[in-house]
């Protein structure tokens, strides 16, 4: 696969997935903090979302910097539009927002944890097939 | 290695009038997270915000700076 190969398919997966996540290993399996906070947040909604694991091949990082402009992994997408990376979505969990944003509702208060701790998920999301390893 | 300060300075810098705080995360200088507080943030999305910041030190974000961890806020308190 060439870089605009790459490319094309990010952008793919950014417009044909309503919540797509680019991250550092696998929900299942995250390979950094920041990939397994954001995952993890994501699954305490119980949200459907397709995951990318972009370590294989470092030209699938340098793509999706190139195609969303923002410099660092964990990066969520809602609906083919950037919505941040690990901050802003646990800003965006804590508030309410991303419950908001996922059409999902937000679980209670005493059953919300402020951190979600990077656990499996109950169900596994929606994957993705790597093609890019 | 990049430092606090020298992190510190330049978001300063990049952003005149901004005040930032900003931590080594892991104490091997490349995790920061930075608190930065400016006008610059007013009206603008969170990305933006957050965009504005990252810009300022371009490609080391990624590069010599592995993770860069930011919290913006306007001087009114408000996002």
């Amino acid at each position: 696969m060439n870089n605009q190969e790459i490319r094309g398919y990010i952008e793919n997966a950014i417009s044909e997935n309503h919540v797509m996540l680019f991250m550092k290993g696998t929900p299942e399996e995250p390979r950094c903090g920041f990939s397994a906070r954001t995952s993890a947040a994501l699954n305490a909604l119980g949200a459907q979302y397709a995951a990318l694991d972009i370590l294989p091949d470092p030209r699938i990082k340098q793509e999706l910097v190139a195609v969303s402009g923002w410099p660092t992994s964990p990066q969520l997408f809602i609906d083919g539009k950037l919505v941040g990376g690990c901050d802003i979505v646990m800003e965006m969990y804590e508030s309410g927002e991303l419950a908001e944003a996922l059409g999902v509702e937000q679980p209670d208060e005493e059953e919300m944890p402020t951190a979600p701790a990077a656990e499996a998920p109950e169900s596994a999301p929606l994957g993705i097939e790597n093609r890019l390893a | 290695m990049p430092t606090t300060e020298e992190l510190r300075q330049r978001i300063e810098a990049g952003l005149p009038g901004a005040s930032a705080q900003v931590q080594d995360l892991t104490g091997g200088g490349d995790h920061f997270r930075a608190e930065v507080v400016s006008d610059h943030f007013a009206g603008l999305s969170r990305i933006d915000q957050h965009k504005l910041v990252y810009d300022v030190f371009g490609d080391d974000v990624g590069g010599p700076i592995h993770a860069l961890s930011i919290k913006t806020s306007t001087p009114e308190g408000d996002r």
